[in-house]
C-alpha cells in the first residue's frame, strides 16, 4: 500500500534572499519534489512603456538605464541604435568604438554578478560572489571616470556618447584588461572542477535545443543549449563586424553549461576590448543632432546582444518630439518562459539553482 | 547579416495557399487578416525554406481606431526574418487567435498585451493579467486610458 | 606528544590526576566544574563567533568586523546585546508550548556534552567510564528540539528545514559512531580521560580515515557547510529558526556554535591528544587545539558550496557508511595483530589505506544523488 501524500504550495515570495529581486514563485511541492510552478510578475512594474510616450527621445535614455539596472550601458546602446535607425542618423567612428568598449566592459560586469549570484545560490557562502565583486569594482571605477555614475550611467546619446572619455581612462583600462585574464583563471581553478558544484549543476535543469528555440530563449541560455546564435555575429550592429571573437556554446543545456558559457564569454569580451583599444581613431564623439529630435513617420526595431539575451527596442514615430509607441523586448521575461519545463521533477534546492542560472533582472521583466 | 525578407514576396507565397488572407503588404512587413492568422503562422513555421521557428517578439500598438499587433519571426538556420502584422478593429472586446501552440515564447508576451492593451488571445492556456493585479480596471497602455 | 620525549611529563601528569572530589568534596567538585563549563562554553562561543566572522571576512577578501572594540573584538558582545534587546514575536498560529520549549530542548544537550570532556587529567565534571557513549546519546536529543522548532512555527519553510535536519542527523549518526568505535578499539576504553591518556601517538595519525569520517559526519550533525542545507540561507530563508526572534533566536544561535565547539572538543579529545603537550599548561593546549579544529571548519564553510538533501543522504549511506565499516574492520585486525600497542609503521599503512580507499570509492562506487523525477 503506497503512502498517500498531498502536494502543498510553497510561496517563494517577493522578498526572499535569493530570487534576484522582487520576483515571486508559487511552487507546488510534493515533499521536496517540485510538481508545478507559477511565476507571479509585476512587483516592479513602473509603466516604463507608457512613460516613454511622454518624454522626448533624449529624455527616455535615463529610463532605459533603469530597465536592466545591472547592465545599463547595453540598454542605452540598444535604445540609441533604435532611434538612429528611425531617424537615419550616422554615428561618428570614435563614438562607435567608445560605445563598443563600454558595452563589452558592461557585459563583463554583468556576467561577474550573474556567475557570483549563481554560485551564491549553490551555497558557496558569498566567497565567489565577493571575489567577483572585487573585479566589478574596477569596472565600476572606470565607468565612474567616464560618466560620474556607478550604476545607471546615462552615458550614450542619440548620435554618439555624451562626452569623450578623460585621459586617465586609457591607462586604467589597459591595466584592467591586462590583469583580468589572471582573475578569470583563478575563478576557473577554484570552481570549474569543484566536486560539489559539478554534483549540483551538471545535468540539472536541462533545456534542450528544440525547447529553447520554441520558447524564444536568447543569450547565454540559448547558447548553452547548443544553438550557435549571437546577434553580434548573426546580425552585426554598430561596428561588431570589424572584431574577431568566438561564440562559446554549450552542449547539454544544463546549469553547468550556462555557467561555463558566461565565463568563456567574459574572455571573449576582453578580446574585443583589446582590439577596440588598438583601433580607435580620434574625432568627434557625437553627431550633430538637434536637441528635440523629430524622426520622420515610421517604425524601427533595433536589437543588441545584451548580457541577458536579445534586447530590442521597437519604436513607432509620428513626427513629434516623443515616440508614439516604445516597446522593449525583455530578454529576461522571455527566457523565463521555459522555466516551468526546466524545473518540474527537480527538488527545491535545484529550483533555486535553475532559476539562478537563467539570470534575470526584475527591472527588465516588469519594466 | 540577418536578411529581412520582403513582405511582398512572402505575401505572394501565402496567397497561393490561403487566398484572401492578406490585407496589404510592403517591403518591410505584411498585414494579415485576423481570421487567417493561425493558418498563415503555421504555414510560415512549417514550410521548408521558410522555417520560421523562432518568434522574436509580439507587441501591440494603439492607433486610435484600431489595434495593430506586430509579430517578428525569424529562422535561426537560414538567418532571415519577417515582420507580420494583424489588425483588430473592435475597441470594446478585441479578440485574436493565440500562437502559443506554435511558439511557446508567446506565452508571457500575449498575457502582457492582454494586461496592458486589452486584446484577448483565444486558445491561450492562462489568459490572466500579468503585471497588474486581478481586479484592475482598464488597460493602461491604451491611448485613452489617461 | 612524542612517546619518547614526554616520558617524564607523562608520568608526572599521571601522578597529578585531578581526583574526583577536588575541591571541597563531591558537591564542591560539581559546583566548581558546572561553573567552569558554563563559563567556558559561553566565552568560547563568543570567541568562536569572532573567529568565524573575522576569518570568513578575511578569506573573502574583505575586512570582517573591525569597528566594535579594537580589531572588532567586542563584536560578539554587540551581537549578544542586540539579540537580547529584540522583540520576541511568536506567530499566532504557532503551537505555543512547543514553540517555547524548542530552544531549551535544543540547547541543554549541547551543554551537557561538556560534562565528560577532560580539560586536564581528570579535570572534568564526571569521569564516566562510558564517556563517549554518553556523548553520542546526548547529542541526538537536540534534534528533537530542532524538530519541535520546525513544527511549532507553523511555517512551511521551517517544516522543510526541520525535516531535512532530522533526516540528515539520523543518517550521519552511523558513520560518526563507527568512527568513534575505531578509536575506542585502539584505546581500549570508553572513558574520554583514558582515551587521552592512551594517545602516545595521537590517533589522527593512527586513524586518518576515522578522523576524516568523524569530521565530515560531525559537520553534518551540526549543520555546518557544506552540509548546511537545514538553514540554507538562499533557499528556505532560515530553515527551522525562521520564526524565532529575541532571546529564543539567541538560544538557537548559541546552540549552533556550542555544538560546533562540542564537536571540535570531541575531535581534539579523540584524535588530537586532548590536553597533552609540552611546556604549556594542559588546559591551554586543549583550547588551542579546539580553536584549530574550529578554524578548519570555518575554512571548509567559506570554500565549499552546499550539497542537496538527496546528495547528503547518498553521501552518508553510500560513501561514509561503507568506508566506516572498512575502517572498523582494518582497525580490528590491527589491534588483534599488535595487542600491546600499535607501532609507528601502522601510521604509514593507515595513511596509505585511507588514500587508496577514498580514491577508489569516489571514482568508481559512488554517485552523488539521483536526478530528475518524473512528475
Amino acid at each position: 500500500m503506497a503512502l498517500k501524500t498531498e502536494p502543498f504550495v510553497l510561496n517563494l515570495g517577493p522578498v526572499h534572499p535569493s530570487t534576484h529581486g522582487v520576483f515571486r514563485m508559487r511552487a507546488t511541492l510534493d515533499g521536496e519534489v517540485v510538481v508545478d510552478i507559477e511565476p507571479v510578475f509585476g512587483y516592479l512594474h513602473r509603466g516604463v512603456e507608457k512613460l516613454a510616450e511622454q518624454r522626448t527621445y533624449t529624455g527616455i535614455i535615463p529610463l532605459t538605464d533603469r530597465l536592466d539596472y545591472i547592465s545599463a550601458m547595453n540598454n542605452n546602446f540598444a535604445y540609441c541604435l533604435a532611434v538612429e535607425k528611425l531617424a537615419g542618423i550616422k554615428v561618428p567612428e570614435r563614438a562607435e568604438y567608445i560605445r563598443v568598449i563600454m558595452a563589452e566592459l558592461q557585459r563583463i560586469a554583468a556576467f561577474l554578478i550573474a556567475v557570483g549570484a549563481f554560485l551564491n545560490d549553490c551555497g558557496a557562502y558569498f566567497t565567489p560572489f565577493l571575489y567577483m565583486f572585487r573585479e566589478r569594482e574596477k569596472i565600476v571605477d572606470l565607468f565612474e571616470m567616464v560618466s560620474g555614475q556607478r550604476l545607471t550611467y546615462n552615458y550614450m546619446r542619440v548620435g554618439g556618447v555624451s562626452q569623450d572619455v578623460p585621459e586617465e581612462f586609457w591607462p586604467a583600462l589597459r591595466k584592467f584588461v591586462d590583469e583580468m585574464p589572471r582573475f578569470i583563471d583563478e575563478y576557473d581553478r577554484l570552481l570549474m572542477q569543484n566536486e560539489i558544484l559539478l554534483a549540483r549543476a551538471k545535468g540539472v535543469g536541462i533545456l534542450t535545443k528544440e525547447q529553447a528555440i520554441n520558447a524564444s530563449a536568447s543569450g547565454p541560455v540559448l547558447r548553452a543549449s547548443g544553438v550557435k546564435w549571437d546577434i553580434r555575429k548573426a546580425d552585426p550592429y554598430s561596428i561588431y563586424d570589424r572584431f574577431e571573437f568566438d561564440i562559446p556554446t554549450g552542449t547539454v543545456g544544463d546549469c553547468y553549461d550556462r555557467y561555463r558559457v558566461r565565463v568563456e564569454e567574459m574572455r571573449q569580451s576582453l578580446r574585443i576590448i583589446k582590439q577596440a583599444m588598438a583601433q580607435i581613431p580620434s574625432g568627434p564623439v557625437r553627431a550633430e543632432v538637434p536637441h528635440l529630435i523629430r524622426p520622420p513617420v515610421g517604425e524601427a526595431y533595433a536589437r543588441i546582444e545584451s548580457p541577458k539575451g536579445e534586447l530590442g527596442f521597437y519604436l513607432v514615430s509620428d513626427n513629434s518630439i516623443a515616440p508614439y509607441r516604445c516597446h522593449i523586448r525583455p530578454p529576461s521575461l522571455i527566457n523565463l518562459t521555459a522555466l516551468r519545463d526546466m524545473v518540474r521533477g527537480w527538488k527545491v534546492a535545484d529550483l533555486i539553482i535553475i532559476f539562478g542560472s537563467i539570470d534575470i533582472t526584475v527591472g527588465e521583466i516588469d519594466r | 547579416m540577418t536578411v529581412a525578407l520582403s513582405g511582398k514576396e512572402i505575401a505572394n507565397q501565402i496567397l497561393e495557399k490561403f487566398p484572401d488572407s492578406i490585407i496589404e503588404s510592403s517591403e518591410k512587413d505584411l498585414v494579415v487578416k485576423s481570421e487567417s492568422l493561425l493558418d498563415v503562422a503555421t504555414f510560415l513555421k512549417e514550410t521548408p525554406g521558410l522555417d520560421f521557428n523562432y518568434l522574436n517578439y509580439i507587441t501591440a500598438v494603439d492607433y486610435y481606431d484600431h489595434f495593430e499587433v506586430v509579430y517578428m519571426l525569424s529562422s535561426l538556420e537560414h538567418n532571415h526574418s519577417l515582420v507580420i502584422k494583424t489588425r483588430c478593429y473592435d475597441r470594446e472586446n478585441p479578440v485574436l487567435p493565440s500562437v502559443v501552440g506554435l511558439w511557446q515564447g508567446a506565452d508571457f508576451q500575449e498575457r502582457e498585451i492582454y494586461d496592458l492593451m486589452g486584446i484577448r488571445f483565444e486558445g491561450h492556456p492562462n489568459m490572466k493579467r500579468i503585471f497588474l493585479w486581478e481586479g484592475f480596471q482598464g488597460h493602461p497602455l491604451r491611448k485613452d486610458f489617461m | 606528544m612524542m612517546a619518547i620525549a614526554d616520558l617524564n611529563i607523562n608520568d608526572m601528569v599521571r601522578l597529578q590526576a585531578v581526583p574526583p572530589d577536588w575541591p571541597g568534596g563531591f558537591w564542591g567538585h560539581w559546583l566548581f566544574f558546572t561553573v567552569v563549563i558554563i563559563g567556558f562554553v559561553l566565552t568560547m562561543v563568543m570567541g568562536v563567533i569572532y573567529i568565524e566572522r573575522r576569518g570568513m571576512g578575511r578569506m573573502q577578501s574583505r575586512l570582517g568586523p573591525n569597528r566594535t572594540g579594537p580589531f572588532g573584538l567586542l563584536q560578539p558582545v554587540a551581537d549578544a546585546v542586540k539579540v537580547l534587546l529584540k522583540e520576541n514575536i511568536v506567530p499566532t498560529a504557532a503551537d505555543k508550548l512547543v514553540h517555547w520549549l524548542a530552544p531549551v530542548v535544543a540547547f541543554a544537550p549541547a551543554l551537557m556534552i561538556f560534562a565528560v570532556i577532560p580539560f586536564q587529567n581528570g579535570a572534568m565534571l564526571a569521569d564516566l567510564n562510558i564517556g563517549i557513549l554518553y556523548v553520542v546519546a546526548i547529542s541526538s536529543v537536540s534534534t528533537v528540539g530542532v524538530f519541535m522548532a520546525g513544527w511549532g512555527s507553523s511555517n512551511k519553510y521551517s517544516l522543510l528545514g526541520a525535516m531535512r535536519n532530522v533526516a540528515a542527523v539520523v543518517s550521519y549518526e552511523i558513520p560518526l559512531v563507527l568512527a568513534i568505535v575505531g578509536v575506542v578499539l585502539i584505546a581500549g576504553s570508553l572513558s574520554l580521560n583514558q582515551i587521552v591518556l592512551a594517545q602516545d601517538i595521537p590517533f589522527i595519525l593512527l586513524q586518518p580515515l576515522g578522523f576524516f569520517l568523524f569530521f565530515a559526519a560531525g559537520c553534518a550533525e551540526i549543520n555546518r557547510s557544506p552540509f548546511d542545507l537545514m538553514e540554507a540561507d538562499s533557499e528556505i530563508v532560515a530553515g527551522f529558526h525562521t520564526e524565532y526572534s529575541g532571546m529564543k533566536f539567541a538560544m538557537f544561535y548559541l546552540v549552533e556554535y556550542a555544538e560546533a565547539i562540542a564537536i571540535s572538543a570531541i575531535i581534539t579529545t579523540l584524535f588530537l591528544g586532548g590536553w597533552r603537550g609540552p611546556l604549556l599548561p594542559p588546559w591551554l593546549w586543549f583550547i588551542i587545539k579546539v580553536l584549530l579544529v574550529f578554524f578548519a571548519m570555518v575554512w571548509t564553510r567559506t570554500t565549499l558550496p552546499r550539497i542537496r538533501i538527496d546528495q547528503l543522504m547518498a553521501f552518508a549511506w553510500k560513501c561514509l557508511f561503507p568506508l566506516a565499516i572498512i575502517n572498523l574492520l582494518i582497525t580490528a585486525l590491527q589491534v588483534l595483530a599488535w595487542p600491546a600497542g600499535l607501532p609507528w609503521v601502522v601510521v604509514i599503512i593507515n595513511l596509505a589505506i585511507m588514500a587508496i580507499l577514498i580514491l577508489i570509492w569516489s571514482k568508481f562506487f559512488f554517485k552523488l544523488g539521483w536526478g530528475r523525477i518524473e512528475v
